[in-house]
């Protein structure tokens, strides 16, 4: 059989790696040190024409099922990694076949959370961790998907305005439906919880896990942020004829969350006392959406609610409120965030991405003004920041070398 | 310890039109290990996750031992889901690898020790229980994984797919582990797998299904000689039964020149045809033109036999199960010192004992 490459656009550089070596045996100069969760596959970065690809070796059957999962979930819009090839047919030196292998875009300034509890970390950072998950676990349900394999380690984070952003890595035992029974939903819950409990306990037995809380009880939040969610999402309200403001109230806080309605079923009972109202359709991403329409710019949903924010409040300073909104927006846009973004050295800009970074200045100004007990504006704050912050966090662009393990699904002696 | 009893259960997942799993009857005896095997989406999932209760049961019941489970949240079913994937956590050490989900559980730390260095011994694994997983062997790991369910000490193990990602070598070692382990335990164990192979060489008893349909529930002896229907027959056994649809005449079944006694009771309803089947280890190989004509295309030769892959020269004949992806080969296994030659044509048909014979129409076993 001879070595076999699928992918929407296939690289040939691809064809330059060492297929004919097993994953583990691959010399350091080609690989990226990357730091990743616990794995039972062999998983490695290379560097290949300019972006850095995951490879997980793994049976070409599994590898091309995933592949098609992670397309299906690219194009249901739902955070995952982005599936690059898959590779078959490869035969070792001594003609022995060799496992396949799944290729995956390195999806950048993302976090596996091992990496991250090897930084020295905010309080609650397990929280927030979970919270994030629970999105993606609802969003990912909503729209079908059944993970099997819910965990910290099949989760990659990256940070989100002072929250984290959730993005699915392994889709292995995944299915998708056209709707999940709750029995289904339950399954994976249960999952959640027995995994992240177990990966608390680990980061614990580690001497990682700087809260003293118990990571049972932390592992809890998993259902409730979960469920919080899930009714807030779907479940069917009844409000009086009279009160018809509940409805808009209901479409508000879903916006509140981040989630806008596509579709909201209303039905009045027969004697027209009162509705009944359910969202049917919901899309994540209300204020990413909102801001990528003002101003063009790309960013997850936390930072885009703080961009709003500022957005929003350079209006109201400039009592701009009766103007189009777009045209404040694309003042902002070229008066205060690109020039404050566009300020960071080179060699800092690989700490985070731009509109972290603002977020960043915010937070940073709501310090500083606290200290001096005066108003600082945005580039002022900007030179403190650069100064006496910025160089002391660590690269996220391509974050490198933390301690990563795999266990092996391979026999081996016994 | 508990006998398992799907009593006409059925599952209709929500917006689906048919049932994803249909009026299930399977009456699971105390400590069987009892296998859940068939194509993907046949209903396997669904009936295990019914009886953990994790999936809404529309119509019948389930019952664990005497008591009716049907409404009963997984938590008060006294079942052990065992996941597909185990993680194994390289900080903790392999007692705590073990014992940490009954943790959740709220069980107390004395019990729990006990329980792990009881499954540590039945897993000979008492050497290790204070070292790291990374210092275990592929085998090893596997059986802390193991350890993991049989720590909460459950009336019912349920397992789907646990050895889907495992490579070949460790599959087979963990089979067989599993499969004694149960055995030593004596807890009633449903274990689901698209595999038949895995299937027959675990179970006691396999239940067949498709399309949320039990096909048949038998041991691996029974499913293999006395396939209930056609579905049955072409799913168990590898290389899979040699199927054909044949005419019926007076006194038996054509195949080929040579006359099948099949019965004229069991032929009375058959209708015009009926299909025959043929496992490839009980077809007779003749070269005095008696039978059916085939060309050989393959042979695979094994040593002490050889499988002699080929097509019927009659092209009114098919194989069933062939389609647009391609004619099936007809496979019979000989003696591997007399093989036919590639191109040679020979003279097939079932050994007199072995024939299997189905009705045309609805598929099921005629003898
Ligand atoms: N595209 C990617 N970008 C960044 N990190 C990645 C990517 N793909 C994989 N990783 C890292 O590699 C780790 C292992 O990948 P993955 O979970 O797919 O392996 P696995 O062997 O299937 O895991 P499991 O044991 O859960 O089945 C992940 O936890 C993640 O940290
Ligand atoms: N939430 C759902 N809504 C509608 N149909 C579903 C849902 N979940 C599963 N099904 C259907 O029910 C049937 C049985 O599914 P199930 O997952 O139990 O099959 P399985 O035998 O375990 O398959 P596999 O071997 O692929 O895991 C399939 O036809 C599947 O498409
Ligand atoms: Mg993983
Ligand atoms: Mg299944």
């Amino acid at each position: 059989m001879a070595l076999e490459i699928t992918a929407a656009r296939a690289d040939p550089a691809l064809l330059d790696l060492p297929w004919d070596t097993p994953l583990e045996e691959w010399p350091d100069e080609i690989l990226a040190a990357y730091p990743r969760g616990i794995s039972r596959h062999v998983v490695r970065f290379v560097k290949l024409s300019g972006r850095v690809l995951a490879i997980k070796e793994i049976k070409t059957d599994i590898a091309r099922r995933e592949y098609e999962m992670l397309r299906n979930l690219r194009r249901l819009d739902l955070p995952s990694v982005e599936p690059f090839a898959v590779i078959s047919g490869r035969v070792s030196r001594d003609g022995e076949q060799l496992d396949g292998a799944l290729i995956t875009r390195h999806l950048q300034y993302s976090l596996p959370y091992r990496a991250l509890y090897s930084q020295s970390l905010r309080k609650g950072t397990a929280s927030r961790l979970i919270d994030a998950l629970a999105v993606l676990l609802v969003r990912l349900h909503l729209a079908g998907f059944w993970w099997g394999d819910v965990s910290l380690s099949n989760t990659l984070f990256r940070r989100d305005a002072g929250a984290f952003a959730a993005y699915l890595v392994d889709a292995e035992t995944g299915e998708l439906r056209v709707q999940l029974s709750d029995g289904q939903r339950e399954h994976d819950l249960d999952i959640a919880r027995v995994n992240i409990a177990g990966e608390l306990m680990d980061l614990e037995a580690g001497g990682l896990l700087q809260e003293d809380r118990d990571p049972v009880e932390v592992s809890e939040r998993i259902m409730t942020r979960y469920r919080e969610l899930w009714s807030e999402l779907t479940d069917t309200e009844i409000v009086d004829t009279g009160e018809r403001w509940r409805v808009d109230e209901r479409i508000r806080r879903l916006n509140a969350l981040g989630f806008d309605v596509g579709e909201l079923a209303m039905t009045t009972d027969i004697d027209g006392t009162s509705i009944q109202i359910q969202p049917k359709v919901v899309d994540a991403g209300h204020h990413s959406r909102r801001l990528l329409r003002l101003t063009g710019l790309d960013v997850r949903e936390n930072q885009a609610r703080r961009l709003l924010n500022d957005l929003d409040s350079y209006r109201a300073a400039l009592g701009r409120q009766a103007d189009d909104e777009e045209n404040v927006a694309f003042d902002w846009l070229h008066e205060i965030y690109e020039p404050l973004v566009r300020s960071v050295p080179k060699e800092l800009a690989r700490k985070m991405e731009p509109a972290e970074f603002f977020h960043e200045l915010l937070e940073h100004r709501w310090y500083l003004a606290e200290k001096l007990k005066r108003d600082l504006s945005l580039p002022e704050v900007k030179e403190d920041y650069l100064a006496n912050v910025l160089p002391t966090k660590p690269d996220e662009k391509e974050v490198v070398g933390v301690d990563t393990v795999e266990m092996p699904v391979v026999a081996w002696d016994d | 310890m508990a006998t398992v009893r799907f009593d006409k259960a059925t599952r209709i997942y929500p917006g689906a039109d048919s049932p994803s799993v249909d009026k299930l009857d399977i009456d699971i005896a105390d400590g069987e290990f009892l296998v859940l095997v068939g194509p993907s989406g046949c209903g396997k999932s669904t009936s295990l996750r019914m009886l953990a209760g994790l999936e809404e049961v529309n119509e019948g019941k389930i019952w664990i031992g005497d008591r009716d489970v049907t409404n009963l949240s997984p938590k008060d079913r006294d079942v052990a889901m065992v996941f597909q994937n185990y993680a194994l956590y390289p900080h903790m050490t392999v007692a705590d690898n073990m014992g940490f989900a009954l943790k959740i559980a709220g069980v107390d730390k004395s019990e729990i020790r006990r329980r792990v260095e009881e499954a540590a011994k039945i897993l000979d694994l008492e050497p290790y229980l204070e070292r790291k997983p990374k210092a275990l062997s592929g085998g090893q790991r596997q059986r802390v994984a193991m350890g993991r369910a049989i720590v909460r000490s459950p009336q019912v193990f349920l397992m789907d797919e646990p050895l889907s990602n495992l490579d070949a070598k460790l599959r087979v070692q963990t089979r067989t582990q599993i499969a004694s382990l149960q055995r030593r335990l004596g807890v009633t164990t449903v274990y689901v797998t698209h595999d038949q192979v895995e299937a027959m060489t675990m179970g006691d008893r396999i239940a067949l299904l498709k399309d949320g349909i039990l096909q048949q529930v038998a041991s691996p002896r029974e499913m293999y000689d006395k396939p209930a229907n056609v579905f049955v027959a072409g799913f168990i056994g590898s290389p899979a039964m040699n199927l054909l649809s044949v005419p019926v005449t007076q006194d038996g079944a054509k195949f080929g020149t040579h006359r099948l006694d099949i019965g004229r009771d069991e032929l009375a309803n058959a209708g015009s045809k009926v299909v025959v089947g043929v496992r490839p280890e009980d077809v007779e190989v003749r070269t005095d033109n008696d039978g059916l004509e085939i060309e050989v295309d393959v042979i695979e030769e094994l040593g002490a036999d050889a499988y002699v892959y080929g097509s019927p020269v009659s092209k009114d004949i098919h194989l069933e199960g062939s389609d647009e992806e391609g004619e099936r080969p007809f496979i019979a296994r000989v003696d591997g010192r007399n093989v036919p030659r590639k191109g040679e044509h020979i003279f097939v048909f079932p050994k007199p004992q072995h024939i299997h014979a189905f009705n045309q129409e609805t598929g099921a076993r005629l003898i």
